[in-house]
C-alpha cells in the first residue's frame, strides 16, 4: 500500500492505482481526455500531465503507478501551463466547427478549453484534412475532428472484438481509422454505435433522419405511426433533467402526438409478438433436437456479427424478425386493414435507442409487407432534438395513452430494453407452454446482470440452459467455449452493447465520466425504469397480452403460422468480411468552414 | 523467378504456401508481410486481406503496421529497391546530393517506381554504417563511401542483373 503525496497532503492507496486514480481518491480531479477507465489508457492526449518531484519532465498521470514516497504536484503554474499547451496543440489540428458540430455544448475538448480557459491560440501549422465518411447507413465519420484518443478503437476491439480502428499512417497524417482509411462500409462494422457514445468529440455521430421525419410529417398525404422501443422512456427523460433511469411513458407518448404523428404505438407490441413467435420456435427445435442453442436476433448488430465472424452458425439464429421489423410488417398489413388505410400511404418511424436500427431497416429482404417495412429510424438522441427544435418540454406534458392496436404491451415486452429482457420475457411464455401449469414466480433475477450470465430452469421433465451475452466480444468467447464443447446451451441472448438497449449506441451520451465502469452502471440503471414498469403492468407474459391474442385470432392464426412466417420470419447472409476491391470515391460536398 | 503461364495465379499460390506457417497467429504478422512483400514486390489489398485473413487479425491492424514501417511498400515498386540513408552521417556527407542525383539518373522520387520498373528509390533513417557515410542499400547489399562515380557505376551493374 504505497503512500505518497499529492500537493503536500499525504495518502495511502491501493497497491496498483495510478497518480490520476490517486488525485481522484484526494478530491482532486485531473483532466483526462483520451482516458476511459478500465478499457482505455494509451497517454496519447497529454493533458493528464503532473509534476512528480525528482523527475525532469513531467508525466502522464493516467499511465503512472503510484509509488511510495512520490511527491506529486496537480496544479502549479508549469503543470497548468503545460496542460493548456497541450490543449492548444490539440485545437491547432482541429476545425473550429463548434457552433455548427453535433456535439456542441456536449463535447469532452470544447468542456477543456473552456475549463482551462484557452484564450488566444498562437500555434498556427498545417491542418489535417481527411474527407468525411457518411456513406453507411448509421455512422458518420468525420475525421478531421478526430483527437487520436484511440477509444473507438479499444470499444471495438476489446469490447466488441471486431476490431475495425486502428492507428493508421504515420507522424503527421497519423488518425484514428479503418484499413485504408476507407469507408466503414468497406470494413465488417457493425453499427452498434458504441465508438460513437464513447468519443469525446463529434468525429463520429449518427447518420441524421430529422429531417426525413419532419418531411413526413409535413406531407397532407402520408399517415405517420410511430413505434418506441422499449428502453426510450426510461432514457429520453435524461435528455429533460429526469434522474437516470425515470420512466416517462406517459409525457413521452403526449410529446410524440404533439409532434404530429398520426399514430404513437408501442415498439413493446412488436417485442411480445417476438416472444410468441420466438418460443415457437425454441418448442419446435426442442421437439426437433436442434440445433442448439437458439440465439435471439432481435439485435442487429449481433445479427450482423454473426454473419460475419460465424456463419456456421447462421442455422442456429432465431429466423424471427427484430421487434422493429414485426411491428413494420404488421403496421402496414394488419393495422392497414384495420384502420382503412392504403399501406402505400402509410410512413412507419421507428424510435430507437440504436444506430444499428438504421442499417437494419435497410436489408433488402425486410419489405415483407410489400412496402419498405419500416421507412426511417430515430436514435434517442435525433427524438430529443425534435422536441427541442419543436420546443417541446416533456416534464410540461401530461400522460398520455399509447394508440391501439399496436400500442398495448405486456410487461415482457416492456423489458426487452434491458439485459436480459428479451431471455426473461421468453422465459415466462415457455414456462407455461412447456409445462401447461402458471408460472409463480414471474421473474428471473438471475439472468438480469450488465455481466455474461447462465442459468438453468426446471420446466417439467425439460432441464432449460440458458444464457445471456452483452457486447459481440462476450459472445464471442461464449460461442468459442460452445465449440470447445465447455458450454451447451438450449437458448442464448446476445446484445452487442452493454446492458443491452438501454446501453444502446443511440442513446444520450453521458460525457459525466471516464471511468467505462460507471459508464455501464449508468445504463444500467435506465433498466431498473423498466423493470419498475414490468411490475406495474397488468399483464407481464407476452402470451398473456389481449392485444396479442387479438392480432393471432384476427389475423396471424398461431404462432409459426404460413403468414407468421411470409411477415415475421427471416433469413440470413454468410457475409464477406473485407470486400476486395474498393468502393469508388464519392465526391463530398466541401463544408463551409467559418473563417 | 519462374514464369508460368498465370503469373497472378502463380503468386497467390506462393502466398498461400508462405501464409500456411502464420495461420492464427497474430504476433508474426510483421513477418508474414515481409515474406508477402517478397513474392508480390509490393502489398496490394487483396494481399493484405489475405494476411489478415489467414493470421485471423483485423484488416484495420494489418493496414496499420503497412502504413507504419518505411519497408513495406503499397504500390508496385521496380526491380531494384534502392534506399538512400539520410540518417546524420550519411546527411552531413552529401546523401542528400546523392538523392537528387539517383532521382534524375532513375526518373523518379522515393516511394515511386522508375518508368522502366527497374529501379524504385525509398528514403531511410541510419542502417548503422556510419563510419562508410554515405551510405546506399539495395536489397541486402550496402555500399559504402558513394558519390556520383560510384552511383553511375552501381545502376549500371544493376541493370545487368
Amino acid at each position: 500500500m504505497p503512500k505518497l503525496w499529492i500537493d503536500d497532503r499525504e495518502l495511502e492507496v491501493g497497491e496498483g492505482t495510478t497518480v490520476l486514480e490517486a488525485s481522484r481518491q484526494a478530491g482532486i480531479d485531473i483532466p483526462t481526455l483520451c482516458y476511459l477507465k478500465e478499457l482505455n489508457a494509451p497517454a496519447a492526449c497529454r493533458v493528464c500531465l503532473v509534476q512528480v518531484e525528482g523527475r525532469p519532465t513531467m508525466d502522464a498521470s493516467c499511465v503512472l503507478p503510484a509509488a511510495e514516497g512520490m511527491r506529486i504536484y496537480t496544479h502549479t503554474p508549469e503543470v497548468l501551463a503545460a496542460r493548456k499547451q497541450m490543449i492548444k496543440l490539440l485545437l491547432s489540428d482541429h476545425p473550429f466547427e463548434c457552433l455548427t458540430c453535433e456535439r456542441n455544448l456536449n463535447c469532452e475538448l470544447q468542456r477543456l478549453a473552456k475549463r482551462y480557459e484557452i484564450r488566444d491560440l498562437q500555434i498556427e501549422g498545417n491542418r489535417n484534412h481527411f474527407p468525411i465518411d457518411d456513406l453507411s447507413p448509421s455512422v458518420v465519420r468525420e475525421p478531421d475532428k478526430c483527437i487520436r484518443c484511440r477509444r473507438c478503437l479499444a470499444v471495438c476491439q476489446y469490447y466488441q472484438s471486431v476490431g475495425i480502428y486502428r492507428m493508421i499512417e504515420r507522424s503527421f497524417h497519423a488518425i484514428v481509422g479503418p484499413a485504408f482509411n476507407s469507408s466503414l462500409m468497406e470494413t465488417p462494422c457493425l453499427y452498434c454505435g458504441q465508438c460513437i457514445t464513447v468519443c469525446p468529440t463529434g468525429a463520429l455521430h449518427e447518420q441524421d433522419s430529422t429531417a426525413r421525419v419532419w418531411e413526413a410529417l409535413r406531407d397532407p398525404n402520408l399517415h405517420v405511426v410511430v413505434q418506441t422501443a422499449p428502453s426510450i422512456r426510461s432514457s429520453i427523460g435524461e435528455e429533460f433533467g429526469y434522474p437516470v433511469g425515470t420512466p416517462v411513458t406517459g409525457q413521452m407518448v403526449a410529446a410524440l402526438r404533439r409532434l404530429g404523428f398520426d399514430r404513437v404505438f408501442d415498439d413493446c407490441f412488436g417485442a411480445d409478438v417476438t416472444v410468441m413467435e420466438e418460443t415457437a420456435e425454441l418448442l419446435e427445435r426442442l421437439e426437433r433436437g436442434g440445433p442448439f442453442p437458439q440465439f435471439t436476433s432481435c439485435c442487429p448488430s449481433w445479427v450482423r456479427f454473426c454473419e460475419l465472424f460465424y456463419p456456421e452458425l447462421i442455422e442456429n439464429l432465431s429466423e424471427v424478425k427484430s421487434p422493429q421489423q414485426i411491428f413494420g410488417a404488421l403496421a402496414k398489413t394488419y393495422y392497414a386493414r384495420k384502420a382503412g388505410v392504403d399501406p402505400a400511404q402509410i410512413f412507419v418511424v421507428s424510435i430507437m435507442p440504436c444506430v444499428s436500427k438504421k442499417y437494419e431497416l435497410l436489408r433488402p429482404e425486410m419489405n415483407a409487407s410489400g412496402y419498405r417495412d419500416v421507412d426511417a429510424e430515430l436514435s434517442t438522441r435525433e427524438f430529443a432534438r425534435m422536441l427541442f427544435q419543436a420546443g417541446i418540454d416533456l416534464r410540461k406534458l401530461p400522460e398520455e395513452d399509447f394508440d391501439d392496436p399496436l400500442g398495448y404491451a405486456s410487461g415482457a415486452g416492456i423489458i426487452f430494453g434491458s439485459t436480459g429482457g428479451v431471455m426473461e420475457a421468453a422465459l415466462r411464455t415457455a414456462y407455461e407452454w412447456i409445462t401447461g401449469e402458471e408460472l409463480k414466480d414471474i421473474e428471473f433475477p438471475q439472468v438480469r446482470s450488465d455481466k455474461y450470465k447462465d442459468t438453468e430452469i426446471q420446466m417439467g421433465e425439460l432441464r432449460l440452459k440458458a444464457a445471456v451475452a452483452r457486447g459481440t466480444g462476450e459472445a464471442r468467447r461464449l460461442i468459442e467455449a460452445i465449440k470447445k464443447g465447455q458450454k451447451e446451451y438450449h437458448f442464448v441472448e446476445v446484445m452487442a452493447c452493454p446492458a443491452g438497449c438501454v446501453g444502446g449506441g443511440g442513446q444520450p451520451i453521458y460525457i459525466e465520466t471516464n471511468d467505462w465502469n460507471e459508464q455501464v452502471a449508468h445504463r444500467s440503471h435506465r433498466s431498473n425504469g423498466l423493470y419498475q414498469l414490468d411490475r406495474q403492468m397488468e399483464h407481464r407474459k407476452a402470451h398473456t397480452n389481449p392485444a396479442v391474442t387479438r392480432l393471432y385470432r384476427d389475423f396471424l392464426g398461431h404462432p409459426g403460422s404460413e403468414m407468421a412466417h411470409r411477415l415475421l420470419h427471416t433469413g440470413y447472409l454468410s457475409r464477406r468480411l473485407y470486400a476486395p476491391e474498393p468502393l469508388p470515391k464519392k465526391e463530398h460536398k466541401q463544408k463551409v468552414r467559418p473563417l | 523467378m519462374a514464369i508460368k503461364q498465370d503469373p497472378e495465379k502463380e503468386l497467390d499460390h506462393r502466398l498461400a504456401l508462405a501464409l500456411e506457417k502464420y495461420k492464427g497467429n497474430p504476433e508474426l504478422l510483421i513477418t508474414a508481410l515481409q515474406e508477402a512483400q517478397d513474392i508480390f514486390g509490393y502489398l496490394p489489398r487483396k494481399v493484405m486481406i489475405h494476411v489478415a485473413n489467414a493470421l485471423t487479425v483485423p484488416l484495420a491492424e494489418v493496414y496499420s503496421v503497412v502504413s507504419f514501417y518505411s519497408l513495406f511498400s503499397t504500390v508496385p515498386t521496380g526491380r531494384h529497391r534502392i534506399e538512400v540513408c539520410l540518417g546524420t552521417a550519411c546527411y552531413v556527407r552529401g546523401a542528400e546530393k546523392l538523392l537528387r542525383e539517383l532521382q534524375a539518373r532513375c526518373g523518379t522520387g522515393p516511394g515511386k517506381s522508375s518508368p522502366d520498373e527497374l529501379f524504385s528509390i525509398a528514403t531511410t533513417r541510419c542502417v548503422g554504417a556510419c563510419s562508410a557515410a554515405p551510405v546506399i542499400k539495395t536489397g541486402d547489399e550496402l555500399h559504402g563511401e558513394m558519390n556520383s562515380e560510384r552511383l553511375a557505376q552501381l545502376l549500371e551493374e544493376l541493370q545487368k542483373r
